[in-house]
C-alpha cells in the first residue's frame, strides 16, 4: 500500500449528479443490493470498491438501465439524475443511456472499422449533420480517448484488430463521442497491462473535467490514484462513502479497513 | 506437504523412458485416432459407391438414340403419296427407300423390311408427311430427319438389352438388331445428348425416350419461390423476436418446446395436413406448386427458425451491451449489430432447410403433386404457381414406380439433376457463409 498516491484529497463541493434514495435490486430471490443511498457529484470520479458480488456493477448497471435487459432483476427506489428520476415510467432508458455512458469490463468494440465504432452513436443520435461533422466528432473522440495518433491513418480497419489497450481506449473513444454526462466505467483495466492501464486512468483524470465519472476497480491503488469519492460495497450493502483520501487513511467501518488492508475480498 | 516430500526424495524418473501410465496413454490416444480414420474412411467409401452407383445408373438418361436419314423428297412423289389411300405409308416407303440406298451405299447387306424399321423406329410415315405439309418449300430439298429409336433399340446402345436377354416379340425381333447393327456401322444410328430429359415433361408410361425432368424442375421452383418468399421473413422475424424481444416465460417456453417437436415430426404429417387443410377446407387447386410450396413451408419453418435463433444465441452479448450502452435501442442493437453476426448462421440454416424442401417427397405425393404433366411443355409454359404440375422427387418417385425399365435410368437420372441442385445449394451456403463471415 506504500505506493497509493492520492491526487487530489480536497473535500469537494460539486453538486450532485445522481442521487440515490433507498435502492434495492433484486435478482429473483436474490436480494444483490439493500437500501443504497448515495450522491454521486458532477465532474468527480467515483470509485466502487468492495469484494467480488457485492453488487458493485449491479449498483452501477443501475445509473443507466442496463439492468432493465435481465429479466428477472427488479430495481426498487429512486434514483434521480439532475433531479428526475431516471426510473420514472415516462424515461425512456435509450435517452437516458445516450446521457449515460458507459465502458465494460472486457473491450467489446462492433466488428467494424474504427471510425463506425466512434461514429455509431452520433450517427444513431443524429448529432452530425454532415460527413465533415462527423469527421470532426470522430477525431476529437479519438483524440481525448488518446487514440488518434495509433488510429489516425488506419481509421477503416476493423476496431478488433486492435491491441487490448486500444480496444478499451477506443470503447472509451465510443462512449465520449454522444458527450455523455456521466461516465460509468465496470472494471474497465481489468483486461488491461499496466502501460495501457496507466493511459486510461490518465484519460479518467481528463475526462473528469466534463463528466461525472463513475468507475468500479478491483485495485485500490487504482481507486487511490484516480477517484476523490470513494465507495466501498459489501455484500450489497453501501458500508462506506466519502473522500478517497479518508476512506483509505482512515476508514471508519471495520470491514472497510479489513478489505483495504487486505484481509478480506 | 508430506506428498511434495516424499515426491521430492523419490529417484526421478528419466524423461528418455517411457513409463508404463504414458504407454497406456499413448496407446489409448493412437487408438482414438485410428478408429476416427476408420469412421471416416468408411464414410468416404459409402460416398463412393453411391456417387459411382448413382452417375452410372444415371448417366444414360442424358443421351438418346436417334436415327439421322437425309433424303430429298419431290414435289412428284408428294403428290402421288397424297393421292394414295394409306398416305402415311407411302411417306414410310420413300423413307425406308432411302434408308436402304444408304445402306447400300456404304456396301452393307442387309435384309431391310418395312415391319423391322417400324419397330425400330415406330411409325415413320405420319411424322415425314406431318413435316411436309407444314413445309412445302421444303420439297425437292435435302432434308436430314432426325427420328427417335425405339426404347429397346436404345436399351441395346445402353446395355440394358442384348441378343442373350431379347425375346422375339412384336417390339423387337432378334433379326432387327442385326439391322441395328448395319446401321450403326453405317453411321445412321448413333447416341447424342438427350436435351428432352432436360428440358422436356413426363411422357406417357409405355414412352421413356419421351420423359423429360424440366416441366418437374419449374414446379420445383415455383413452389420454392413459396417456400423461400414465405419461410424466410416469417422464420427470421419468429427467431428474433422470440430470441431478442420475448420475455421469458411459460409461454415462450412452451413455444420453443413446440418448435423443436416440430422440426421433428416425420414430412408425411405435413402433407396430411396440407391436404386436409389447403385443399380440402380452403379448396386451394390440386397438385399446384403454391400448395406444395405451403406445405414445405410449414415443413421448412421449425427447421429454419432452429438454426437461425443459434446464431442469433450465438453472437457475444458483448456487443448488445455496446450498443446499448451508447444509446441504440432494442431494435437498432438488433438490426444494426446483432443480425449482420448472425446472418452467416441464419442463411447457412436457411438454404439447408431449403435443400431439404427441395429434396422432401412424401408431403407432395399426398396433395397430389405427381401430376402428369404432358401438355405442349416447354411451347406452353407452365407459367403458375397454381397450374398442376410436379416437382423433381415427386416425378423421380412416378418414375422408379413405372414398369417399363426405361424409365429405371430416367429415375437415376433425375436424381443427378436433383443432386446438382442441391450441391448447388450447398456451395451457394458455403460461398454466403465466407461472405458474411465476420470475426469479433
Ligand atoms: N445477470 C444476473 N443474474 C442473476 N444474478 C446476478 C446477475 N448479475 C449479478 N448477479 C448477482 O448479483 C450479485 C452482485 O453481482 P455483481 O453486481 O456482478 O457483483 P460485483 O460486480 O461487485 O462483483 C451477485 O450475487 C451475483 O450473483
Ligand atoms: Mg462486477
Amino acid at each position: 500500500m506504500n505506493d497509493m498516491r492520492f491526487v487530489e484529497t480536497r473535500v469537494t463541493t460539486n453538486e450532485a449528479k445522481f442521487t440515490a434514495k433507498d435502492v434495492q435490486v433484486y435478482y429473483g430471490d436474490n436480494h444483490a443490493i439493500k437500501d443504497v443511498s448515495i450522491d454521486i457529484e458532477d465532474k468527480t470520479v467515483t470509485a466502487f470498491i468492495g469484494p467480488s458480488g457485492c453488487g458493485k456493477s449491479t449498483f452501477l448497471r443501475c445509473l443507466n438501465r442496463m439492468n432493465d435487459t435481465i429479466d428477472i432483476c427488479r430495481v426498487e427506489g429512486d434514483i434521480l439524475l439532475d433531479g428526475e428520476d431516471i426510473y420514472d415510467k415516462k424515461v425512456d432508458p435509450v435517452q437516458l443511456r445516450a446521457r449515460v455512458g458507459m465502458v465494460f469490463q472486457k473491450p467489446n468494440p462492433f466488428p467494424k472499422s474504427i471510425y463506425d465504432n466512434v461514429a455509431y452513436g452520433p450517427r444513431i443520435h443524429g448529432m452530425a449533420r454532415t460527413r465533415a461533422d462527423l469527421d470532426e466528432i470522430v477525431e476529437k473522440s479519438l483524440r481525448r480517448a488518446a487514440l488518434w495518433d495509433e488510429a489516425k491513418d488506419r481509421l477503416n480497419a476493423p476496431g478488433t484488430g486492435l491491441s487490448g489497450g486500444q480496444q478499451q481506449r477506443l470503447c472509451i473513444a465510443r462512449a465520449v463521442a454522444t458527450e455523455p454526462e456521466v461516465l460509468l466505467m465496470d472494471e474497465p483495466c481489468s483486461a488491461l497491462d499496466p502501460i495501457a492501464t496507466s493511459q486510461v486512468e490518465e484519460l479518467i483524470a481528463d475526462l473528469r473535467t466534463r463528466f461525472s465519472v463513475v468507475i468500479v476497480t478491483h485495485s485500490m491503488q487504482q481507486a487511490a490514484r484516480v477517484s476523490q469519492k470513494t465507495a466501498f460495497f459489501h455484500l450489497g450493502d453501501l458500508v462506506e462513502y466519502g473522500d478517497t483520501g479518508h476512506i483509505f487513511t482512515n476508514p471508519e467501518d471495520p470491514r472497510t479497513e479489513s478489505y483495504i488492508t487486505g484481509r478480506i475480498g | 506437504m508430506t506428498d511434495t516430500n516424499a515426491s521430492r526424495t523419490a529417484p526421478k524418473a528419466s524423461l528418455l523412458t517411457i513409463d508404463s501410465h504414458t504407454k497406456r496413454r499413448q496407446a489409448a490416444e493412437k487408438r482414438f485416432r485410428v478408429y476416427g480414420i476408420v469412421a471416416i474412411v468408411i464414410g468416404m467409401l459409402f460416398l463412393a459407391v453411391l456417387a459411382v452407383s448413382i452417375i452410372r445408373s444415371g448417366l444414360p438418361a442424358f443421351t438418346k438414340t436417334i436415327v439421322e436419314v437425309e433424303f430429298t423428297l419431290t414435289q412428284d412423289e408428294f403428290d402421288a403419296a397424297e393421292k394414295q389411300l394409306f398416305k402415311t405409308k407411302a411417306y414410310a416407303g420413300y423413307f425406308n427407300a432411302a434408308l436402304l440406298t444408304k445402306l447400300r451405299e456404304q456396301g452393307l447387306d442387309v435384309e431391310v423390311d418395312a415391319k423391322a424399321i417400324e419397330r425400330i423406329l415406330g411409325k415413320t410415315g405420319g411424322t415425314i408427311r406431318e413435316f411436309y405439309r407444314a413445309n412445302t418449300e421444303q420439297i425437292g430439298q435435302p432434308v436430314a430427319f432426325k427420328l427417335a429409336a425405339a426404347s429397346r433399340v436404345d436399351g441395346y446402345f445402353k446395355g440394358r438389352v442384348s441378343r442373350d436377354t431379347l425375346q422375339d416379340s412384336r417390339f423387337m425381333q432378334l433379326s432387327d438388331l442385326d439391322l441395328v447393327d448395319a446401321l450403326y456401322s453405317a453411321g445412321i444410328i448413333r447416341q447424342v445428348f438427350n436435351w428432352t430429359f432436360i428440358t422436356g415433361a413426363d411422357s406417357g408410361v409405355d414412352n421413356p425416350g419421351g420423359a423429360g425432368i424440366g416441366a418437374s424442375v419449374v414446379g420445383s421452383f415455383f413452389m420454392m419461390l413459396v417456400v423461400l418468399g414465405l419461410s424466410l421473413p416469417i422464420g427470421v422475424a419468429a427467431s428474433i423476436y422470440l430470441e431478442e424481444f420475448a420475455p421469458q416465460n411459460r409461454i415462450t417456453d412452451f413455444i420453443e418446446v413446440n418448435i423443436s417437436n416440430l422440426a421433428a415430426v416425420p414430412s408425411i404429417v405435413y402433407g396430411i395436413l396440407g391436404l386436409s387443410i389447403f385443399i380440402q377446407v380452403m379448396h386451394l387447386p390440386q397438385s399446384a406448386p403454391l400448395v406444395g410450396g405451403l406445405v414445405l413451408t410449414l415443413m421448412t419453418l421449425p427447421r429454419i427458425i432452429i438454426p437461425a435463433r443459434a446464431a442469433l444465441k450465438a453472437v457475444p452479448p458483448s456487443i448488445r451491451d455496446a450498443a446499448l450502452g451508447v444509446g441504440a435501442s432494442k431494435v437498432q442493437t438488433v438490426f444494426h449489430h446483432v443480425l449482420p453476426l448472425a446472418t452467416p448462421g441464419i442463411l447457412t440454416g436457411l438454404i439447408i432447410g431449403l435443400g431439404q424442401a427441395l429434396g422432401e417427397t412424401a408431403p407432395l405425393l399426398l396433395i397430389g403433386m405427381v401430376g402428369f404433366v404432358a401438355r405442349g411443355y416447354p411451347d406452353g409454359f407452365i407459367a403458375g404457381f397454381t397450374d398442376p404440375n410436379s416437382a423433381m422427387p415427386a416425378q423421380i418417385y412416378t418414375w422408379a414406380a413405372r414398369a417399363d425399365v426405361g424409365f429405371y435410368e430416367k429415375a437415376w437420372g433425375g436424381i443427378i439433376i436433383l443432386l446438382i441442385f442441391l450441391l448447388t445449394m450447398n456451395i451457394l451456403a458455403v460461398i454466403l457463409r465466407r461472405k458474411f463471415e465476420r470475426r469479433w
